[in-house]
């Protein structure tokens, strides 16, 4: 029985395959942004994440930006970071997003505010992914508030976090999911991969433990736009696993080329990735590219999406 | 040996440039010098293992001292000679004599003198 | 113990230049420890303003006393006799001591040093953060590695995905906190430990429940 009217829990539980995107909201108030991103990922995409001050850079609202979203008849799913809000704004906004029609939430730490454009900022960190995680599922389930009063309606949300299977410690990335299920998470977007390798070891370790059963892992992909990019997420981005072999690959072909070779080198991840027991859907990170995103989707074979 | 160095000059023996604390320093400053060296044992040579070392340091914290208070930091140095080289000695007395001379008088002497005689 | 900083010369030039009187008030305990406000501090931050001020031909009169403890009340009264004497006081105490001689004394009380955390000497000079003094200790669950003192974030389910090779997302020089625990886990065979789920923290203990206090009525007199 479903439990949300999220349409990510939908396809899951249709035993089908899951593609969700993201979009990332303006440093601005032009709601148009929104919209043109969202018009382009239209069709090719089951769910839309919309980011929460991502590289805690100021940003629209993720929940403005799901809800402008929402009015295009798109499903976004609302990303939540922990570290600009205490446990009663939190709890406030998952109560406003699921009034305004929101089905999906993502729940995440959230990047330091060092790397943001405020690195003078207090940060909150009340809560952590796996706290927000357990909140969401005790205000769904439980209908009850963290300080234990009970509410009339509860926010029917479907339950999402991410995961980083190539952060370290290596050994314990699978127990992490383990425990981010074990709080209520129903669906994991994991970080952008590029070991296929590693990132095998680790979900044949999410399969043993039996976790896939219960919670629908959505591989995570990012296109290389240039060789620079891939120098850039292999050096500079932490937590990041590029092997060698794709920077030589992307260096191999001329500059004007590299942008196709790019996409290219995506689609061929996500047919690997389709083939890896256990996992149940894509999630297309094309970072300031998303026009890219429905010839990706196209390309490997995962058109047209379900209605 | 009956080597020169300058006269102006004046020796403050320790048993060790271990000895030598920020605060000595920073004292004979106030007192109006207008230049402090250390001339420690050679590298890998001290007595006391690591005095030396730590003396040169601190030479180079009193430097950043210095420059805190205006006085600049090339106003203290750290020599490395052995007691056998008398030569070096004077060679580098006359090498620190020539650079605050270049620096000129330390400004708290000429304080001092306008104060008629001090600060304290 | 508190660890600090000293000011920057600078600022604490700016601060005392309306005054041709001062005292300069060290600690003996934790600032000691630390070097940053102990006797030899007090006698370098005094030369150094003589220094500083002497060479542009300005005086000052700065009278060099350390006490035992400026967080605490019996120490502070032996000032009191020559304190009027003095038209500030300049305290290398932590943000603890300078109130304290502060709420004292009618007189202007300027910090010359930043108080940091509450850290322990890795090695003589080399001083890092380990507790938070948040009220409501967890460190056995964490195979007493403070996740809330030393993860950049605080997280009590680390660690996040910024974790590499050991070290945290924010500065490659600072050891991820999380990689230490799972590390101390596993030496300690207490691996199953990090399966559990550690629950919503009560911050009431912590400052969030605001200023806190500590009564023992046993004690008082």
């Amino acid at each position: 029985m479903m439990k949300t009217k999220s349409r990510i829990e939908g396809i899951l539980a249709a035993g089908g395959f899951v593609v969700t995107s993201e979009c990332g909201p303006p440093r601005g108030a032009d709601p148009e942004v929104v919209r043109r991103k969202g018009e382009l990922l239209r069709g090719s995409v089951d769910a839309i994440n919309v980011t929460d001050n991502q590289t805690s850079v100021v940003r629209m609202s993720s929940t403005s930006a799901c809800v402008i979203l929402k009015e295009m008849g798109l499903e976004p799913i609302l990303q939540m970071v922990c570290r600009d809000r205490n446990r009663i704004a939190l709890q406030s906004d998952i109560l406003g997003a699921a009034a305004l029609g929101i089905n999906n939430v993502v729940c995440l730490s959230g990047d330091h505010q060092k790397f943001g454009d405020h690195a003078a900022g207090k940060n909150v960190f009340d809560l952590d992914s796996i706290q927000l995680i357990g909140t969401v599922r005790l205000m769904r389930e439980e209908g009850r508030f963290l300080g234990g009063d009970e509410m009339k309606v509860r926010p029917m949300l479907f339950i999402g976090a991410a995961e980083n299977p190539f952060a370290d410690p290596f050994e314990i990335r699978a127990r992490r999911l383990g425990k981010k299920v074990k709080a209520g998470c129903e669906f994991i977007q994991t970080q952008c991969i590029y070991n296929l390798d590693r990132f095998e070891r680790w979900m044949k370790e999410v399969v043993d433990l039996g976790l896939a059963e219960s919670c629908g892992i959505l591989a995570g992909v990012t296109p290389f736009k240039s060789v620079g990019m891939a120098r850039y997420m292999k050096d500079k981005v932490p937590g990041m696993d590029v092997p060698d072999e794709l920077i030589e690959r992307m260096r191999g072909v001329p500059k004007e080329e590299q942008a196709a070779e790019g996409i290219r080198i995506c689609v061929e991840t996500i047919q690997r990735l389709r083939e890896v027991p256990g996992v149940r859907g894509i999630h297309v990170m094309a970072i300031e590219w998303e026009e890219k995103v429905p010839e990706i989707v196209k390309a490997a074979g995962l058109l047209p999406r379900p209605a | 040996m009956r080597l020169n160095y300058p006269s102006n000059v004046k020796i403050v023996k320790v048993p060790c440039t271990g000895r030598v604390d920020v605060l000595l320093v920073l004292r004979a400053f106030e007192t109006g010098v207008d230049g402090v060296f250390l001339a420690g044992c050679l590298e890998g040579e001290c007595h006391y293992l690591k005095g030396n070392l730590r003396a040169r340091k601190r030479v180079e914290y009193l430097r950043t001292l210095l420059e805190e208070v205006g006085l600049g930091g090339g106003r203290v140095e750290m020599y490395n000679m052995s007691a056998a080289q008398g030569q070096r000695f004077a060679e580098v007395a006359r090498e620190m004599t020539g650079r605050i001379r270049e620096l000129g008088p330390s400004p708290i002497r000429k304080s001092m003198i306008i104060d008629k005689g001090g600060n304290k | 113990m508190i660890v600090g900083d000293r000011k920057p010369l600078e600022e604490l030039l700016g601060r005392i230049s309306p005054y041709k009187k001062i005292l300069l008030l060290g600690c003996n305990e934790c600032v000691t420890v630390c070097a940053v406000g102990g006797e030899r501090e007090v006698g370098v931050l005094a030369a150094e303003l003589r220094l500083a001020l002497g060479k542009d031909g300005k005086e000052i009169e700065i009278r060099e006393q350390t006490l035992e403890r400026q967080c605490d009340h019996e120490y502070i009264e032996q000032v009191r006799p020559f304190v009027d004497d003095y038209e500030a006081i300049l305290s290398m105490a932590c943000g603890a001591g300078v109130q304290y001689v502060a709420e004292k004394y009618n007189k202007p009380v300027i910090p010359a040093v930043n108080t940091t955390f509450l850290g322990v000497t890795n090695e003589q000079g080399y001083w890092t953060e380990r507790c938070q003094g948040c009220g409501s200790c967890v460190l056995e669950e964490t195979g007493g590695i403070c996740p809330i003192a030393r993860c950049a974030k605080s997280l009590l389910n680390g660690p996040c995905g910024g974790s590499s090779k050991g070290k945290c997302e924010i500065d490659r020089e600072l050891d991820c906190a999380w990689q230490l625990i799972i590390d101390r886990l596993g030496a300690l065979g207490l691996m199953d430990r990090y399966d559990e789920v550690i629950s919503v923290k009560d911050w009431r203990t912590s400052r969030e429940g605001g200023p806190r206090k500590r009564v023992r009525e046993d004690l008082r007199l």
